[in-house]
């Protein structure tokens, strides 16, 4: 008996919570779909203030880089309407804008002030003319340098260093004895970490991913020479397993002053200048390397906000867009935080505002930003846009494992020459099937 | 002799089920441990293991920024639903499984386990598309449905093996004594299968409360659990391993604690029928 009520209370509760559940609708409020990083966390703590301003609820679901692609773009080819609005980054929005899945941005308010907006965000934000998500913040990568190894050295940073200079200087600094590498790179394998700085670096030695008619270029001299260099350096100069070092294994060395030179995403230079960096007093910065080539080793990127289409609440979401992308969101956090803090790298005001360039890194963000073109991002022309990518839906599968097979060869498993033969075939082959060649 | 040797047997049996034991627990006392720690202590090289200043930041962090209550009850409602329903299904399954066995039942029993082998990314798609096509996409209804067939051929096999356990005569003097199919499984299978019931229900619960493919990608606010709690504090750029951790543990520490307390019941209902 005992039994038979237990089954009918739990078969009763689960029809009750089940019912409830099933009733769940999606109420007025808008969702936003976002990455957890320390700028978004910052922007969900002043949404009450536009709640209050406007009457516009607002919902977060904040998920880590991989998982949010995954999440939003199965919602947005399933027309899932999860989302009002969706935190993507440039590789995606030129794909998504061309097949119609974003609303187009070209509408916003005069207060808004699009133009304002840094061109070379704007440009990798847009497909053919039409902006189809709004930068919240951007970043290039640059050089962050210890001042006083340097120093030690004997040498002085130039504002526009060339890899010669960052291998000499690696070496000269490098103190193994005290556990101080003279340089820390990614080396870790993913397209978006160990892949996006050495295809940012190879621009720099001329070698590009594809030739006009989408043919690999692995097998070129110049692939060689980025990766022969690299690998040198980084055996001679570098952390011991930097082949699976990424952004925060490198971020967590240079703040335990393990790193000479660190080369990476410019909005590190607000951490390892922050109160969790131990030589957070003696840091430098200057431009990322380049070899003499024209085209340097910097990369773009930018995390936006775009709204997919069919979308029900398309002027709720505008608004929320010009809200948080708008100058008055800025003026905010500079108010309650300091201009450190702002989101750096979206708007031309920003770096015009004269207690913004008192902030230590500001004019070297903005030059490495300035001086990065994704349009033009190669020595030789190639058929793609994008730096430390190519901005075509089969990129990220493809330079994931070539990342990989490159990792590989940093960690010593393969030769460099072996390395480059698998990325030509596997990228030959990916194109083929993909029917680009 | 002998006993010298059993004696050097149960240490060495002893000492490799502690370290197995402390091998499997390390990564769980590394979260709660680093849960404690400030973001720059969690990836302090080398690591800290007590020489630090602990610090209950992170869960005042997570508590402020999170709404865990909300998190947990959709846990709670999502991974006790699914079990509920599968097992409401399962148990007549089972039942003619295991004592009125056709020439097939062991081919139905393989087939039902090789949906397992399937990787979910695979029905992403189709699934996503009844769902959005059902209005079910951020429900805890549509969840439990999902989970309930995914854990369905686990809850199934596991029920199947304790029936087969039981003499078919008790259930065949049931019936001669009047009893109808429903009192036969109501009265007689279920009571006597009682542990095994209640340790494939925990088995499932588990199961269900640690998904994490279909809770990340079929929910957004209403219905998302704490799987989702979790993933919101996961970041490959940026330092939030303390605050990650501080999430882990609070999502963890139910089923942990639900764990510990069911564990009699959880070993003997797994080892139901191991022994003869």
């Amino acid at each position: 008996m005992f039994l038979k009520g237990t089954l009918c209370a739990a078969t009763a509760l689960t029809l009750i919570t089940a019912g409830g559940a099933f009733a769940d609708g999606h109420s007025a409020t808008i969702t936003i779909a976002t990455v957890n990083n320390g700028d978004m966390i910052r922007m969900q703590g002043y949404t009450d203030g536009f709640t209050a301003e406007t009457g516009i609820a607002v919902e977060w679901v904040t998920l880590e880089e991989n998982v949010l692609r995954q999440r939003v773009t199965t919602d947005i080819t399933t027309k899932g309407g999860a989302f009002d609005i969706m935190t993507i980054g440039m590789y995606e929005t030129p794909i998504w804008g061309s097949n119609g899945w974003l609303v187009p941005l070209n509408d916003l308010s005069a207060e808004y002030d699009a133009a304002d907006l840094l061109p070379a965000m704007a440009g990798g934000l847009s497909h053919e003319g039409t902006l189809y998500a709004a930068p919240f913040y951007g970043e290039s990568s640059m050089v962050m340098y210890r001042t006083d190894l340097m120093a030690a050295a004997g040498l002085e940073m130039p504002d526009a260093p060339s890899w010669s200079f960052i291998a000499k200087a690696a070496r000269e600094m490098t103190d193994r004895d005290n556990d101080i590498n003279g340089v820390c790179l990614r080396g870790k394998a993913g397209w978006g970490e160990g892949g996006a700085f050495i295809t940012a670096m190879s621009n720099s030695f001329g070698a590009r991913w594809f030739d006009e008619d989408w043919n690999a270029q692995f097998d070129t001299r110049e692939w060689s020479d980025t990766l022969n260099f690299y690998v040198n350096m980084m055996n001679d100069a570098g952390p011991a397993g930097y082949a699976t070092n990424g952004f925060n294994e490198n971020l967590s060395l240079f703040n335990q002053g393990k790193c000479g030179m660190w080369i990476d995403a410019t909005v590190a230079a607000s951490f390892v200048t922050g109160d969790d960096s131990t030589v957070a007093d003696s840091v430098g910065f200057a431009l990322a390397p380049d070899n003499g080539m024209g085209v340097r080793s910097n990369w773009l990127w930018a995390w936006a906000l775009a709204i997919p289409a069919g979308t029900q609440q398309e002027a709720e979401a505008k608004q929320f867009i010009e809200w948080a992308t708008g100058k008055g969101y800025i003026e905010q956090v500079a108010a309650n935080e300091g201009w450190a803090n702002v989101p750096p790298g979206a708007r031309t005001s920003l770096y015009e505002n004269a207690n913004y360039q008192a902030v230590p890194f500001a004019q070297m963000t903005l030059d490495s930003i300035l001086s990065a073109d994704p349009t033009n991002s190669t020595v030789d022309p190639s058929p793609y846009v994008g730096i430390q990518f190519a901005a075509i839906p089969e990129f990220a599968g493809i330079a994931t494992e070539v990342s990989q097979e490159f990792s590989a060869a940093y960690a010593g498993q393969q030769s460099i020459e072996e390395a480059l033969e698998k990325a030509q075939a596997i990228t030959n082959d990916a194109m083929e099937a993909a029917g680009y060649r | 002799m002998a006993r010298n040797v059993t004696t050097q047997r149960k240490i060495i049996t002893t000492a490799a089920a502690w370290t197995i034991g402390l091998i499997i627990f390390f990564p769980i006392y590394w979260t709660i441990l680093t849960s404690f720690k400030t973001e720059a202590q969690a990836i302090n090289d080398p690591p800290l293991f007590f020489a630090f200043n602990w610090t209950l930041e992170n869960y005042a962090i997570v508590q402020e920024r999170s709404d865990y209550m909300k998190f947990l009850w959709n846990s709670v409602v999502i991974a006790g639903g699914s079990t509920i329903l599968g097992t409401l299904i399962a148990i007549p399954a089972a039942w003619s499984m295991a004592f009125v066995p056709s020439v097939r039942t062991k081919d139905i029993l393989l087939w039902m386990l090789s949906t397992k082998m399937l990787p979910a990314v695979g029905v992403l798609y189709p699934i996503s598309l009844v769902f959005v096509q059902f209005n079910l996409l951020d429900t805890r209804g549509g969840l439990m449905v999902v989970l309930m067939l995914i854990n369905l051929p686990i809850i199934v096999w596991m029920l199947y093996s304790y029936f087969k356990e039981i003499p078919g005569e008790i259930l065949e003097a049931a019936r001669m004594d009047g009893a109808t199919l429903k009192e036969e499984i109501l009265y007689v299978l279920t009571p006597m299968a009682i542990p095994g019931i209640a340790s494939t229900l925990l088995l499932n619960f588990i199961l269900a409360w640690n998904e994490a493919f279909w809770t990340l990608n079929l929910t957004a606010t209403n219905a998302a659990p704490l799987t989702a709690f979790i993933a919101s504090y996961s970041s490959p750029e940026g330092l939030f391993f303390a605050k990650l951790s501080a999430a882990s543990t609070m999502a963890i520490a139910p089923i942990l604690i639900l764990g510990w307390l069911s564990q009699k019941q959880l070993v003997r209902g797994l080892t139901f029928g191991a022994v003869k």
